[in-house]
């Protein structure tokens, strides 16, 4: 479950104390010198809010629906989520399709790289040393650990974010959701299959119930 | 400034010395890949690092390098891959 | 010399999958690197990173995420003298005594 403190298991209340009021004089400051304004922030903060997974499964449910918009996603992730009312002010986002004989994975070794635009913050695991270290020299131990098992057969490409692209993996659409809608494959897409650490969800596994399409 | 190398061609990652803020991990220095796809035109983080405009551009690629190529220990498949954006400044044509 | 960052095949650690909400003050922190970085270009996110690579090693380890964002900006924004030592120094000392 999540919890409301910065991970961490000896964090020293006085030092984070420190730089929470430092956070706090900068930001005073910087709007007593007419820099910025509290409205910006309360704005910025809600834009990040209103971000996160469910915009980056909308695009991946179209794609697994709509070839020709799999196609266009494939050639310029970026475009393709303006085509679907997602800002991506500015992300250069590339979009990597699974396969059953190409499994992605994508991370930043160097610090947190992550298609914030269109999945909201990353999680806390993404940006520590043991995933960014690790990901780039063993994945399938580190997809193991996620609970997912490739064969051999399957040839697993890592993606080190290290510059101005932003990536976004296309899972594979699960078995089992034949004629479903756009909507109810969305809820099959979750951050990590996006990541590329998980596949989408199984949907012969009942968490919700389903209507099929006619 | 016109991208020197072409998609498909086999690019090395310099292995130099350098100091303050870049983008090349140490992992892939001196290794031998493959330029994956053109990235398009971008300033140079190493000076914007420290104020400067980071121009002129710098030509951006992807460059393909294979696991067991990278890591002398690694344990996977031998189609397993790594792909990593690299400035052209970082890059020298191989073979 | 080997940057702090630079961990791309380093650790063997397991990695812990606990995540947690983020809190207003790293929210904050967040909106205010998105404002100064965006349309008013007072700082670049190569200049954020390079404030956090400068934190030594201890430092770049042991401080949570946003905690580094944090010293970094502060660092910046004095080095471009938009707010100089002295106010932050001052104004953390106030807000230190400012009642809950």
């Amino acid at each position: 479950m999540p919890h409301d403190h910065p991970h961490g298991p000896t964090i020293d209340p006085e030092r984070l104390l420190h730089y929470q009021n430092m956070a706090t004089a900068v930001r005073e400051l910087l709007i007593e010198k007419g820099i910025l304004t509290e409205t910006l922030f309360e704005t910025k903060i809600k834009e990040m809010e209103d971000r996160g997974p469910a915009l980056g499964a909308r695009m991946i449910a179209k794609a697994w629906t709509d070839s020709e918009y799999k196609a266009r996603l494939l050639s310029n992730g970026s475009a393709a989520a303006e085509e679907l009312s997602i800002p991506v002010d500015g992300t250069h986002l590339i979009v990597l399709e699974n396969t059953k004989d190409i499994h992605n994975l994508v991370v930043c070794t160097l610090c947190s790289c992550y298609p914030r635009n269109i999945l909201g913050l990353p999680p806390d695991w993404y940006k520590k040393r043991p995933y960014r270290a690790r990901a780039i020299k063993e994945p399938r131990e580190v997809l193991k650990e996620f609970g997912t098992i490739l064969p051999n057969s399957t040839s697993v490409y890592v993606h080190d974010s290290t510059a101005d692209m932003r990536y976004l993996v296309l899972p594979l659409r699960p078995e089992g959701a034949e004629g479903w809608s756009e909507d109810d494959l969305a809820a099959l897409v979750t951050r990590d299959s996006m990541i590329g650490v998980s596949m989408a969800k199984d949907p012969t596994i009942p968490t919700r119930s389903k209507k099929k399409e006619p | 400034m016109k991208p020197l190398f072409p998609v498909g061609s086999r690019v090395q990652v310099s292995d130099r010395e350098t100091a303050g803020h870049m983008r090349t991990p140490r992992y892939i220095r001196g290794k031998t890949g493959i330029v994956e796809r053109q990235c398009g035109l971008f300033r140079n983080p190493e000076t914007l690092a420290y104020g400067g405009d980071g121009l002129p551009k710098q030509p951006l690629y992807r460059v393909r390098f294979i696991q067991s190529e990278v890591w002398s220990d690694y344990i996977g498949s031998g189609t397993d891959s790594l792909d990593i954006e690299i400035y052209q400044h970082w890059l020298n044509p191989a073979d | 010399m080997r940057g702090v960052q630079d961990i791309g095949g380093l650790s063997e650690a397991p990695i812990d999958q606990s995540e947690h909400n983020y809190a207003l003050w790293e929210k904050r922190i967040d909106a205010l690197m998105v404002l100064l970085s965006g349309e008013k270009k007072i700082l670049r996110v190569d200049e954020l990173r390079r404030g956090i690579e400068s934190l030594d090693i201890d430092a770049y380890n042991e401080l949570s995420y946003y905690e580094r964002w944090i010293a970094s900006i502060a660092k910046i924004l004095v080095e471009k003298d938009i707010i100089t030592a002295a106010e932050l120094t001052d104004r953390m000392a106030d807000i230190s005594k400012r009642t809950p």
